[in-house]
């Protein structure tokens, strides 16, 4: 197979866009890629302050290459979830990125700052472990943005990530679920941070190749909580489609992204600052307070 | 999907697409890598060859 654009030999095919590309074109792709979701959804521009959530896993790393690449500044926030080799590695890729190229890293550390880890959560209260780690990380992220004055928090969810939830979200009809998903999450009077997602039209295995291709480290092995996770099991049900059908997964992500997501129309709670650490949430304890005291109180019943 | 690492051998040359049919994988949940170079599914495979099949879905 030959570079669409040059005719050298290709080190990766795109088959829903019918071509091949070698290296430096495939890296010039990406790109354009990325270069143009962040203008089609007006997400950034060159004055906002960028914080980026980075898990040392090709994503984040690939995205935070990306967007220096493109000009941008943007500094990076590692959440350490406390989920054992897995977590010290994605910080040790993290760290080893950011001090390669002169950027900035902060480490939002779980177990110090909260007093519980992940795989405690999983086990001492009935939510499963990426229920909880997911519910963690957008409140971690978004309080190291807001309390660090950033005005965009920028996450490394690919076209895959977003396709997947979208499966999920519409066989359950998950109708609040898809008000929800976006490209851009607005600011909000609460304090939520702008939230955007620049990979949105890179698949998943376009960013692993780019990492590759751009030699960057980053941690390969899978969360050992990952399990049986449905997003996982999703996403290969899309490429078992995708390999018969190049392009299903992004029409049916654009298509609703385009077409469909005007049928549900965002329609935000009315927030009121949580009674215990003041963030936003539309309940009177956020649903972070109320996973924190459920463990750290079992976590001391056995200790006691 | 969780996949242990693991290494087997497979017999006859091919190309990647036909070795990846035989693991049952679909190109789009997989990388396959040669020393330092990625190879696109019509590339032909050398008896020889120690290739690396590396997953791209991951969680998180
Ligand atoms: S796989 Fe689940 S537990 Fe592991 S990092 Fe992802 S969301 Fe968290
Ligand atoms: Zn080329
Ligand atoms: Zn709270």
């Amino acid at each position: 197979m030959k570079c669409r654009v040059c005719r050298e030999r290709a080190v990766i095919s795109v088959r829903r866009h019918n071509a091949g590309f070698c290296r430096s074109h495939f890296i010039e792709h990406i790109h354009r890629q990325v270069a143009r979701t962040i203008s089609d959804h007006h997400m950034f521009g060159a004055d906002d302050r960028l914080v980026l959530g980075v898990s040392g896993g090709k994503d984040s790393l690939a995205l935070w290459e990306i967007l220096t690449v493109l000009g941008y500044r943007v500094d990076g926030v590692y959440l350490h979830l406390g989920i054992g080799g897995y977590s010290s590695d994605g910080l040790r890729f993290s760290r080893q990125f950011a001090s390669e190229r002169d950027l900035s890293l902060r480490v939002v550390d779980l177990g110090s700052d909260h007093g519980f880890s992940i795989p405690e959560a999983a086990r001492l209260t009935s939510r499963a472990a990426c229920s909880a780690c997911g519910l963690s990380k957008r409140y971690l992220l978004n309080e190291a943005a807001a309390e660090m004055g950033y005005d965009v928090l920028v996450v490394g969810h690919n076209l895959d990530d977003e396709a997947a939830v979208l499966m999920g979200n519409v066989l359950r009809w998950e109708v609040d679920y898809l008000t929800r998903q976006r490209p851009v999450l607005p600011t909000s009077d609460g304090g939520l941070v702008r939230k955007v997602k620049p990979l949105l039209r890179v698949a998943e295995r376009e960013t692993a190749a780019y990492a590759i291709l751009r030699g960057i480290q980053y941690e390969i092995e899978e969360c050992p909580m990952a399990v049986g996770n449905t997003i996982n099991r999703y996403k290969e049900w899309l490429n078992r489609l995708e390999e018969q059908s190049p392009g299903l997964k992004a029409q049916f992500l654009f298509g609703f992204l385009d077409r469909g997501a005007a049928y549900f129309p965002p329609d935000p709670p009315e927030l009121l600052a949580c009674r215990e650490c003041g963030r936003p949430t539309p309940g009177e304890s956020c649903s972070f307070c109320r996973l924190k005291n459920a463990t750290v109180l079992r976590i001391a019943g056995r200790s006691a | 999907m969780h996949q242990p690492r693991r290494e087997i051998e497979v017999s006859g040359p091919g190309s990647v697409k036909a070795l990846l049919n035989r693991l049952d994988l679909v190109s789009e949940s997989v990388l396959v890598i040669r020393g330092d170079e990625l190879l696109t599914d019509d590339v032909r495979l050398h008896p020889d060859d120690v290739i690396e099949v590396r997953p791209v879905i991951s969680g998180g």
